[in-house]
């Protein structure tokens, strides 16, 4: 079947089989950032965004994402390598070790940040239980994505929390 | 800094948390993994594996899946080599037995390998799996450590080509006892003697990256092996012996990791990937599922660890007493130097004349054992300091006043150090830094010990809720003292940066970023001017692999001298240059500068000339390091917990970590080992458990039914950076990647006892067996 998607703000045009899930898509279609955890809705290693929501790629049919708008991390920083400020925090903060959950975990703190930019640590948790990280024990994620909330909301000229 | 030492360097990159040399990538999502490329005309391979505990293959009809269309090859035991080998990826000879074949007659766990297929998709692989007829003969299976060592249990490894085992008909792969003075005179001087036995349970690593290889021929029909692996020279190795061909043959390569804790630190698909390869010509990828990865790869060894400790009421110790049984499942790869390592970083820890070590490793029909975190150090604090807070409770003193009496200080050794090594007799290994006391006081106050121990029951002993406190004290290593070896090589590039070209092995801790800082503190430049590249059998200097704690202090001490022999060539070229003797230069900023007259030549020019001026040769530096000592990281975990006592459920109120880590070359990525290591242990703690059934089968073998801690059980863990110099570590460092594992099991202990009067003897402590202990104690 053609499937019409958005990916990273591009147009794309693929064809796939009914079977095919957007992980599998994804991948072959050279989106490697996202990865293959469990391959069953359980770890959130290859969340992407659809729509602006988190999913989990791995149990998302491909057909069902006829016409829609899909983000990966790849589309996240800008063609001139700017980082976006979650990235750059994750770095600072030291939050990604192997870096394998980082998109996941990184795209989880977006759908979170572009809906309350003034999030409490309880709000960073509960955005990011959906992402099984086994190396930071989620210490240095949660830092990143609070600093990174105070850089946006700076840059907006909006007051802190 | 803890001790009145003071540094005998000035920190430069050393000391400071930059950006991690792979970060750019790791953020953006553009590094490289293993699974992250795409070769042409790759096949997929699939492993089928038993359905029984313990079964005879009797014989195996792959005809109707060859014949399936896509398919190109199919191995069992019939067309395959019978070398006799361990998957455990360790120095050599192994100290452990060869006791595994690429493909056996005999299937000894459930999940066991029994035959593979490549075909052109991973679906056709899939579904010839289901045409191949293996025909079983069941035997009897045992799965308790206990019952396979009796007489007359099934004998699990009976072919006649395995080596190094120590009792076949009694199940035991290895065993190791030691005695230092004796512990029945010990016991006898005794006013008390406290004896307690230990259970834990199965549990795998779980690393996001399940284990994966891809397999291809290069120009020169060499096989390169693309895999997630902590030890690329073991691999080779390995997977050389396997297929009897010279190592010259084959090129291991590590790209990025998503995860190892141990897990990788084992031959497992490498050498299914090489033979596919050089059978069909063709590039292959093997990746095992999530399932898989829990019960083909490899798990943390449940043991028994009974601890006998004779004291004094002075709290002086007469005799420590520890006696290790645990279970190496199927295969024996990592058995004897796991048993040993239960008491080789427990036993030193604290002072007695008298010392015994005995212990077995037992193998039964469940899932293989291996390396994990810890390293058996994990079982053995789970004991040891659960009895330490037994013994300070009969003295009717605070614990951290048991644990400053008898813990071994600076200045001192313990001569189980040499009694007691890898599987054999160990190195002396006197302490030449020792932060505990530090550890412990800060750890304490943070946490607010002294307001809490022993209080919380007083306060309100009707309470549904209780709440405790605990602590437990730990030890670990830095690397394998007198085995293990690595090497760097540092060449200088024609804009003043480096090439560090290194065998240590990053599995995602940011190791290439420690090295990094370590030859930039040398090279007296920013941490961005060091590439590194890492873990290339063909490309890169050997090194023993990740694992033992052994980077920041091994590798870490190769690269230090690899950039000291660099720069003794920067200095010779600047020496001619600035026309001075090169004993009066030094380098900072990216030049080199002459304390004498002030005058200075930056790098560029240096290399520049050394490249195209005069007695042009490149400017690099090599080498190699090995230690003869082992510095213990020291860590003092406290912990503050609610127990429900009508539901038996438990939650971490407070978490405080504070480790010894010699100097932190990279204070940020220390505290990211320790956070990372310590949820890893609150999460095995609590509720990590492999489970199976009466068949050996496992009942939860996804991260549905096998939960890990995410963000909403998560406590906040807090560390604490408690910095000694090492003086045998490359600019006072020690390693510090296991030990933050091992205090959860005996902190969360010790605080449930605090709160409602019930000691955890058997691990994880799910909400079932807390509260059939409260209901006991009633």
């Amino acid at each position: 079947m053609n499937l019409h998607v958005t990916i990273n703000n591009e147009p794309k045009e693929f064809i796939c089989q009914p079977t095919d899930t957007l992980l599998d898509l994804l991948r072959r279609e050279g989106y490697s950032s996202v990865k293959v955890g469990c391959s069953n809705g359980d770890c959130g290693i290859c969340a992407v965004l659809l729509n602006g929501r988190t999913v989990n790629s791995c149990v998302v049919l491909a057909a069902h994402c006829q016409n829609k708008k899909i983000d990966t991390i790849e589309g996240l920083s800008k063609n001139d390598g700017t980082l976006h400020p979650l990235q750059k925090a994750f770095l600072d903060e030291g939050g990604a070790q192997c870096g394998f959950c980082t998109p996941g975990l990184i795209l989880s703190a977006k759908e979170l940040l572009d809906q309350n930019p003034n999030p409490t640590d309880a709000d960073v948790r509960d955005a990011l239980s959906g992402v099984i990280c086994r190396c930071t024990g989620y210490v240095k994620p949660i830092a990143a994505v609070l600093t990174a909330a105070e850089e946006m909301r700076k840059a907006k000229g909006g007051t802190a929390a | 800094m803890s001790e009145s030492t003071t540094l005998p360097f000035e920190k430069k990159s050393v000391g400071t948390s930059p950006w991690r040399v792979d970060g750019i990538g790791l953020v953006t999502g553009s590094a490289q993994f293993t699974d992250d490329i795409f070769l042409k005309n790759m096949l997929h391979a699939k492993i089928l594996g038993s359905p029984h505990a313990h079964a005879r293959i009797l014989d195996i009809d792959t005809s109707a899946a060859e014949k399936l269309p896509g398919v190109v090859i199919v191995l069992t035991y019939k067309n395959v080599p019978r070398v006799p080998h361990t998957t455990a990826g360790q120095g050599y000879p192994e100290p452990s037995p060869y006791d595994s074949f690429m493909f056996d007659t005999k299937a000894r766990f459930v999940g066991d390998r029994v035959a593979c297929v490549a075909a052109e998709t991973s679906e056709i692989a899939e579904q010839a799996l289901k045409l191949i007829n293996v025909k079983y003969e069941e035997l009897p299976a045992v799965f308790d450590v206990r019952e396979a060592m009796k007489d007359g249990a099934p004998m699990i490894h009976d072919e006649p080509d395995a080596d190094g085992i120590h009792d076949r008909k009694h199940n035991i792969a290895a065993h190791y006892d030691v005695e230092v003075g004796s512990i029945a005179n010990g016991l006898k001087e005794a006013d008390f003697v406290v004896e307690e036995e230990f259970e834990t349970q199965y549990a795998q690593h779980c690393p996001l990256e399940p284990h994966v290889c891809i397999g291809y021929l290069d120009d020169n029909h060499r096989i390169v092996l693309r895999t997630a692996t902590q030890v690329p020279w073991h691999a080779r190795r390995i997977v050389a012996q396997c297929l009897q061909i010279p190592v010259n043959q084959i090129r291991v390569i590590k790209p990025r990791i998503g995860g190892g804790f141990g897990s990788k630190q084992e031959i497992i698909l490498e050498d299914l990937c090489a033979l596919i390869t050089v059978r069909t010509r063709r590039p292959v990828k093997i990746e095992y599922t999530r399932r898989e990865e829990f019960i083909a790869s490899r798990t943390r060894d449940p043991s028994i660890v009974k601890m006998t400790i004779g004291v004094k009421k002075d709290g002086t110790f007469t005799a420590i007493d520890q006696r290790v049984t645990s279970w190496t499942g199927g295969y024996g790869g990592h058995s004897l130097t796991l048993l040993t390592n239960v008491g080789s970083k427990t036993l030193p820890f604290y002072r007695s004349k008298n010392v015994r070590f005995w212990g077995d490793s037992v193998y039964t029909n469940l899932p293989v054992t291996g390396a994990y975190r810890g390293y058996g150090a994990t079982q053995g604090a789970f004991a040891l300091e659960q009895v330490m807070d037994m013994i300070a409770d009969k003295l009717g003193i605070d614990p951290i006043e048991l644990h400053k009496k008898n813990h071994i200080q600076k200045g001192e050794t313990n001569p189980m150090f040499a009694a007691l090594g890898e599987g054999k007799e160990g190195h002396d290994n006197p302490i030449q830094s020792c932060g505990l006391d530090e550890c412990i006081d800060r750890a304490a106050a943070a946490i607010g010990w002294t307001k809490k121990h022993r209080l919380y029951q007083k306060r309100d002993p009707n309470a549904k809720i209780k709440r405790g406190i605990g602590m437990a004290c730990l030890m670990q290593g830095s690397g394998i003292a007198g085995i293990d070896m690595a090497s760097a090589r540092i060449k200088m590039n024609e804009d003043g940066s480096f090439n560090l070209l290194m065998g240590a092995t990053d599995l995602g801790t940011g190791s290439d970023t420690v090295l990094a800082q370590i030859a930039a503190q040398v090279l007296g430049i920013s941490t961005d001017k060091i590439l590194t590249y890492s873990s290339d059998t063909d490309m890169t200097p050997f090194d023993k692999g990740a694992y033992a704690s052994s980077t920041t202090y091994v590798s870490g001490g190769a690269v230090k001298k690899a950039a000291e022999a660099c720069l003794e060539k920067i200095l010779k070229v600047a020496a001619e240059m600035l026309k001075e003797d090169a004993a009066d230069l030094f380098c900072e900023n990216a030049a080199v500068v002459s304390r004498k007259t002030g005058k200075k030549t930056p790098y560029p020019s240096i290399i520049q000339r050394s490249l195209y001026g005069q007695n042009q040769f490149q400017i690099e530096g090599e080498a190699s390091h090995i230690s003869y000592v082992s510095p213990p990281p020291f860590a003092a975990h406290f912990a503050e917990v609610e127990v429900d006592t009508e539901t038996g459920q438990v939650r971490v109120v407070d978490y405080v970590a504070a480790v010894d880590c010699g100097v932190a070359i990279n204070p940020k990525l220390a505290e990211g080992q320790m956070e990372g290591a310590a949820l890893n242990g609150l999460s095995y703690a609590l509720c990590e458990e492999m489970v199976f059934d009466q068949h050996g089968r496992m009942l939860n073998p996804s991260f549905f039914d096998y939960r890990l801690f995410t963000t909403v059980d998560a406590p906040k863990i807090r560390t604490i950076l408690v910095e000694t110099y090492e003086p045998s570590g490359p600019f006072g460092a020690k390693s510090i990647a296991e030990i933050g594992i091992n205090g959860p099991l005996p902190a969360l202990a010790n605080a449930i006892y605090d709160a409602c009067g019930v000691r955890m003897k058997k691990a994880p402590f799910t909400p079932e067996r807390v509260l059939a202990a409260i209901l006991a104690k009633k």
